[in-house]
């Protein structure tokens, strides 16, 4: 991402925008501008803003008169007056940070956008996850921390050492080199991006250590970490199962995601090698 | 993506928040996804959503050609009928309802409706329980929040947080977030204006402005 300093008039309203902090007035030039290296190209500046399309000189006259009286001028604050922001072409490594970033960028490893994992959410189609499974989405630097390849790195060897398999179609285990050791490429281990969800599932018995590895990695590196657990009801639409362990694992559950089996496949090829 | 999950609050500050969203699933029912997304949109609209979305832009789109004039006067009205029509892909489609009766209503002619998409309600564990209840359908899948785990203190506050994870992917910032709450408190916004703001950011439609309203409105005084 960039910002044009011939039209950028130091208005600072994308200053808070940024998920990532990573905005600030350069007062040696007085233009926005951006840390390139906390950066992770989500777009929240470029997309999110709205724009007037102001002329720059005159905005920056009449900034420049306000000023000189102590006005402030109390504009919309999710506007650039002037379209400032421009996305620009990235090339691998850094492009990972777009992708992974970016909720309107396609993960091509699985053709869904966002941080790109399906999860339980078609479980009605995909059977991914059965009674007395449980599936783990471990998610890093969300809400507003980000995180490095580095330390997701860390989490995924830990979890290897334990022997769990890595969801073969999520965007980080497409992105090792190493399934077996939980090793991910080389020249993107510095790539920050704003956050990434890894993908396991074991039987259930396996909860208490999956999650207190989890919990132990999580002290070990420098960012946020997410977890959410899900499982397949019974027949009767119960869970009988891992909502009981949690509890006894004083987890306070307040929130969940549901998928109510209202899913069936429906393309005419699939439906047909079904049945 | 766990864009509706770890939403930050208490079960009893989820009673506003009942997200609906259709998830078309890669070669086995994504053809003819696009239609079947708008029906799904188009079913949910008739039960007054606070948001809906099409993965692409939401009911409250920002704008790339405001007038200066925008600054006393900003249009703040939702328009669902474009986010329906401008389903282009086969991608997550999502409504945010700020009542379970609603929610509810909506599910139960999606059941009618037969699309054959998943269909998946982010709200609170209870909540999700009884809406299936109340449709008379068993839960298929469930997905816990075990919430965030931040040992190195890099998160915000509550009422920041409670805010800016509304939008699951990032885009409403905490900073943003926070200086919303200090333009009600300071009397320079109304918490409507603000929650409209705020949802602007999140392009999947998830983000519940009826909810932020209700927690700008208590960051008053809190």
């Amino acid at each position: 991402m960039q910002i044009d300093p011939k039209k950028c008039v130091a208005c600072a309203n994308c200053v808070p925008v940024c998920p990532m902090g990573a905005i600030y007035i350069d007062p040696s030039i007085n233009r926005a501008t951006i840390d390139y290296e906390e950066c992770v190209e989500c777009g929240a500046c470029y997309r999110g803003m709205s724009q007037e399309r102001l002329n720059p000189s005159i905005v920056r006259l009449v900034r420049w008169v306000a000023g000189k009286f102590r006005f402030r001028f109390e504009p919309e604050p999710d506007i650039c007056p002037t379209a400032a922001f421009v996305m620009d072409d990235l090339d691998w490594p850094r492009i990972v940070r777009r992708v992974f970033s970016d909720p309107l960028v396609e993960h091509t490893s699985t053709g869904i956008h966002g941080r790109g994992t399906e999860e339980v959410k078609t479980n009605d189609i995909t059977h991914r996850v059965g009674v007395g499974e449980v599936g783990y989405v471990i998610e890093f630097g969300r809400p507003g921390v980000g995180v490095r390849f580095r330390e997701i790195q860390v989490m995924t060897m830990a979890l290897a050492e334990l022997g769990v398999a890595f969801e073969a179609k999520n965007p980080v285990t497409h992105l090792m080199v190493d399934a077996a050791r939980g090793r991910l490429k080389e020249d993107l281990l510095d790539e920050k991006i704003l956050s990434a969800i890894v993908e396991i599932k074991t039987p259930i018995a396996e909860v208490p250590r999956v999650l207190e590895s989890v919990s132990v990695v999580t002290k070990q590196i420098d960012t946020v970490v997410a977890v959410g657990v899900s499982t397949r009801c019974d027949e009767a639409g119960n869970d009988e199962l891992l909502a009981p362990l949690l509890t006894d694992l004083d987890y306070e559950v307040a929130r969940a995601k549901t998928n109510m089996g209202l899913g069936r496949v429906t393309n005419a090829q699939t439906a047909g090698t079904a049945q | 993506m766990t864009n509706t999950l770890h939403r930050y609050g208490d079960a009893a500050s989820f009673n506003d928040d009942y997200i609906i969203f259709a998830i078309p699933c890669k070669s086995k029912n994504d053809e003819g996804a696009v239609e079947k997304l708008k029906l799904f949109l188009g079913i949910c609209t008739k039960h007054k959503p606070v948001n809906i979305g099409n993965s692409s832009f939401a009911s409250y789109p920002p704008s790339s050609e405001l007038e200066p004039s925008v600054h006393w006067k900003r249009r703040q009205v939702a328009d669902p009928r474009s986010v329906i029509n401008g389903v282009h892909r086969s991608a997550t489609a999502a409504a945010v309802f700020d009542s379970i009766d609603k929610a509810a209503a909506c599910l139960r002619d999606l059941i009618d409706a037969d699309l054959g998409l998943s269909i998946n309600v982010s709200t609170s564990v209870e909540g999700a329980k009884r809406v299936a209840a109340d449709c008379g359908i068993r839960r298929h899948s469930v997905e816990y929040s075990l919430g965030f785990d931040d040992p190195h203190d890099n998160l915000p506050d509550r009422q920041v947080l409670e805010l800016s994870t509304m939008c699951g992917h990032g885009m409403v910032s905490a900073n943003l977030a926070k200086k919303m709450l200090e333009l009600v408190r300071e009397g320079r916004r109304d918490p409507s204006e603000a929650a409209v703001t705020l949802a602007r950011f999140c392009p999947c439609g998830a983000y519940n402005p009826a909810r932020a309203e209700r927690l700008l409105r208590a960051g008053r005084t809190r």
